[in-house]
């Protein structure tokens, strides 16, 4: 059989884009409440401030390298893999992405270092600089990253050179496009919820076992009150984004609503709650629906029209059932998000308290991965909407891949990233759990000046030799 | 044409920031590279301490290379990286493994040796397949119309692999020059044994890659003896010749600051010479800079955002390196 580099190449790219997603929508969340730590640290000089924060601060350090390698995959990625679509779209896309590496990646990776080792060379207040500085590097880069993304979904601002390819000519436009500050503040709620939860399983697994009783309750209080406010909140922005999404890609919606048939209208839309999407009767089979739901939301009447996937070419369609249950599983862990914040807060009324009740702590533990489950869910129904086009309506996906691509070629490349994120994944997380169980500090290190240029240090070199040297060469 | 030539300073700015990781990256990817070497296991650990705090902004510069090629010339990006499809792929695995490397390794325990061991692999990977890719560029690749025309293995040839060596013994150079600037002790005696030997390696490879490249085009040739070019091109071998010179003699009187200056101008040696060879093609043979540079309106852009941002870039970056400031004794671990 012929291997479809085409096909490959779609494969690989969402493999690797969804593995360094994983990456950033922790770290993006996690930096913010480490800086937030650090500047409550600063202020109130509370110590369990600074042992948090310096508990995070290693958990960070491992899922931030990862974010990082996987990372300098997706930025090459573009030209090897997809040289049509790089050419055409360079004037906009390279400029958007250069920007992201000048205001975030250069801001990330150099006060990362500082915050990492730097504890004893600086002072307290460069040290919460140096984590302020990072919080806002990871919100840079999702600031350009997905007002490149969105312009590819919902293109502005450009004109069509005589070669056929895309130049800017009004770049506020381009970035601030109509999907764009729909999509940049519910990834970053998305990201915050993510490392929220993550938070909340960790307080309620130590709790479990009754360890750093204190700093997890400390933690655990503090997040469920971010929780009570985001969770609700992540579902207005996803219900403001669905209607943006209606009217810039109606095919897209269509898809995520499993809406075949436009209504007249008149005529209510009903809303789908679970079926199958049949794309060659192109109606839905076995279908529970609430009756006038799916006009109320979409359009804020009883009967309004909502344009169905009829309106289009076939050769148009996305794959429905993909876009159409990610969109279910992403709403539906929504939903439960916000149980759990409310239920967490009623707790809190009572004698026990969400760190005592037995019930509560289990199902906070368990919910470690949600965050994630919905952030890919959420990309697919993005991306897997979008198709078959690469710029929505302008350009198509199969005209962006790279034209002397082999199959063989991506055979290889697919396999060996494969490979390689086979080994450093299982062993981040080994790592990531491993600092868990350590837990928070008992004690702060004392801050400390940078040694003097060449100075002789022999207190050091005693207390590093107690270190394993094993393994190796 | 503009009265400001709004390309030709993207190309520098290009230039210069390739150059900067080349630099920065390479004295991190050199101290992998040397790794097995080390006489102890506490050598390495100090030898990762080193870079660790740095190596991050270090490869940043990796990717602001690959950006903003595509940003300025989306053509040569869009030629360049499938033309190199397989070794740049082998240098993004190189970089996956040794990159986490930093952090799987400080963390300890029974896999320790692992990282190790991947560290140094990735290392090499990464430079070997950097170095792949240099010998391929120099050598042309094949275009038709605005796309890559050749196949997957250009890059499979003789001149390739002895660039590929090249840079492996440069990089090493900038590690053990570094680990004497960063070490004392038995580290920094061992790392003062290589720069003798290596330095006649880096010699030995820059002599030979350069009798040679003439050879691969006729253009080149003509260039090269070609007056006046030739007085912009003279200055390359003899800067190097005489730096290899104050390297060996370093090697004698040993002042710790020397071999990594010195290497780092053996470096700006060599890609001065490549730059006043190339120059201005961004594709040799076939394409130049203005053939492939962005619209206008791209190009503005990113100029005023380079303009506004490296030196702001360059000012923190300098402060980390100050913060890291002098030997590294082994308590910077968290
Ligand atoms: C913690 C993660 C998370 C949670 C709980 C939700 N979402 Fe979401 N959603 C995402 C994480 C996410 C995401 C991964 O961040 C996406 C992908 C692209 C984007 O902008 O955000 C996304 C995309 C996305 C889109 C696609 C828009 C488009 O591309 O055109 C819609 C319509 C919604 N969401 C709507 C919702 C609704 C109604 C939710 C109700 C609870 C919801 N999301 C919860
Ligand atoms: C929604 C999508 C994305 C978001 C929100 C995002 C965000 C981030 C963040 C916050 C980081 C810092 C590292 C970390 O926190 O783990 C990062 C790293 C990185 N990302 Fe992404 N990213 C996304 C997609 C992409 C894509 C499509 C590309 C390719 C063009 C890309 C290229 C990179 C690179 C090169 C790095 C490494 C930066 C470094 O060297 O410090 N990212 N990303
Ligand atoms: C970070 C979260 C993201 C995820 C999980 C994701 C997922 C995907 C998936 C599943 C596909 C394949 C769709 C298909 O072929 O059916 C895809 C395609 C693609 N995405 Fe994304 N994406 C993300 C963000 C981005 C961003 C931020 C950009 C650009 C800046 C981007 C650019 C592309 C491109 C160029 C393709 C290839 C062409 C195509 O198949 O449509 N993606 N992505």
């Amino acid at each position: 059989m012929e291997l479809d580099p085409l096909l490959l190449s779609r494969f690989q790219f969402a493999f690797v884009i969804s593995f360094h997603i994983l990456f950033p929508a922790f770290t993006i969340g996690l930096s913010i409440y480490i800086a937030l730590l650090e500047v409550l640290h600063l202020i109130t000089g509370k110590d369990v401030w600074g042992r948090l924060s310096r508990f995070w601060i290693k958990i960070f350090g491992v899922s931030f390298g990862m974010g990082v390698v996987s990372g300098i995959v997706m930025s090459y990625q573009f030209g090897m893999n997809w040289s049509r679509f790089s050419d055409v779209t360079g004037n906009v896309l390279g400029p958007l992405l250069t920007y992201e590496v000048l205001t975030a990646f250069f801001l990330e990776a150099t006060f990362l270092g500082i915050l990492l080792l730097g504890r004893n060379k600086v002072s307290q207040p460069v040290f919460t600089f140096a984590a302020v500085m990072v919080a806002l590097g990871t919100l840079a880069s999702s600031f350009w990253i997905l007002a490149a993304n969105s312009w590819m979904q919902t293109p502005t601002g450009y004109e069509i050179l005589p070669d056929g390819s895309f130049a800017v000519t009004d770049w506020w436009q381009a970035i601030f496009n109509p999907s764009f500050p729909y999509r940049l503040l519910h990834m970053v709620t998305a990201a915050m919820l993510t490392t929220g939860f993550c938070v909340m399983a960790v307080s309620a697994w130590k709790l479990r076992r009754e360890e750093s009783v204190t700093e997890s309750r400390t933690m655990m209080s503090m997040t469920l009150w971010l929780l009570l406010v985001l969770a609700p909140a992540q579902a207005v922005i996803g219900d403001l984004h669905g209607l943006n999404t209606l009217e810039h890609q109606p095919a897209k919606l269509a898809a995520m609503e499993g809406h075949f048939h436009t209504n007249p209208e008149g005529e209510p839309m009903s809303l789908s709650l679970f079926g199958w999407p049949d794309m060659e009767r192109g109606a839905m089979a076995w279908d529970v629906a609430v009756p006038y739901l799916g006009s109320i939301i979409l359009t804020h009447s009883l009967t309004g029209s909502v344009v169905g996937l009829d309106q289009f070419e076939r050769t148009d369609w996305p794959y429905v059932p993909l876009v159409y249950f990610s969109f279910r599983l992403m709403v539906g862990i929504g939903l439960f998000m916000i149980f759990m914040a409310v239920a967490g807060t009623v707790l809190r009324f009572g004698k026990r308290g969400p760190w005592g009740t037995g019930w509560y702590l289990a199902l906070s533990q368990w919910c470690l991965p949600i965050g994630f489950v919905a952030i890919l869910a959420g990309w697919v129904v993005t991306e897997a909407g979008r198709q078959p086009w690469v710029v929505y309506g302008l350009m198509r996906t199969a005209d962006g891949v790279t034209p002397t691509l082999t199959g063989g070629d991506v055979a290889f490349s697919f396999g060996l990233f494969i490979v390689a994120y086979a080994v450093i994944f299982p062993a981040g997380i080994w790592f990531i759990r491993k600092l868990v169980v350590k837990g928070p500090p008992p004690e702060l290190e004392p801050l400390g000046k940078a040694p003097v240029f060449g100075q002789k240090q022999p207190a050091a070199f005693g207390a590093d030799s107690s270190r394993p040297h094993k393994g190796g060469f | 044409m503009d009265s400001l030539d709004l390309t030709l300073i993207a190309a520098g700015i290009l230039v210069l920031g390739v150059f900067m990781y080349v630099l920065l990256d390479g004295f991190d990817l050199g101290v992998g590279i040397l790794y097995p070497l080390a006489p102890s296991e506490h050598c390495r650990d100090l030898m990762m301490d080193s870079v660790a705090p740095v190596w991050d902004g270090n490869e940043t510069w990796l990717v602001l290379g690959g950006t903003a090629l595509l940003a300025a010339f989306p053509l040569a990006y869009a030629v360049l990286l499938p033309a190199f499809y397989i070794p740049l792929m082998l240098m993004l695995i190189g970089l996956i493994f040794r990159g986490v490397c930093f952090e799987f390794r400080a963390q300890g325990g029974p896999s320790k040796g692992w990282w190790t061991t991947g560290f140094f692999a990735g290392s090499l990977l990464a430079t070997i397949a950097q170095g792949l890719v240099l010998g391929t560029f120099i050598q042309g690749v094949e275009v038709t119309g605005r796309q890559f025309s050749g196949d997957a293995f250009g890059w499979f040839s003789a001149f390739s692999f002895l660039c590929a060596v090249g840079l492996v013994c440069g990089y090493s150079l900038l590690g053990a020059g570094w680990t004497i600037l960063k070490t004392e002790g038995i580290t920094r005696d061992w790392a003062w044994t290589l720069v003798a030997p290596l330095t006649i390696l880096v010699l030995v490879i820059a002599v030979v890659v350069s009798l040679w490249t003439p050879f691969l085009h006729e253009w080149i040739m003509g260039r090269w003896f070609e007056w006046p070019r030739i007085l912009f091109v003279a200055p390359a071998p003899l800067a190097g010749l005489v730096l290899a010179g104050v390297l060996l003699r370093s090697a004698r009187t040993r002042n710790d600051k020397v071999p990594f200056l010195a290497t780092l101008g053996l470096f700006l040696a060599s890609y001065y010479g490549l730059g006043v060879t190339l120059w201005p093609y961004v594709i040799p043979p076939d394409i130049t800079i203005y053939d492939a540079a962005s619209a206008p309106s791209a190009q503005i852009f990113v100029l005023v955002g380079l303009a506004v941002l490296v030196p702001v870039t360059l000012i923190y970056t300098a402060y980390s390196y100050w913060v890291f400031r002098g030997k590294v004794t082994g308590d910077a671990h968290y």
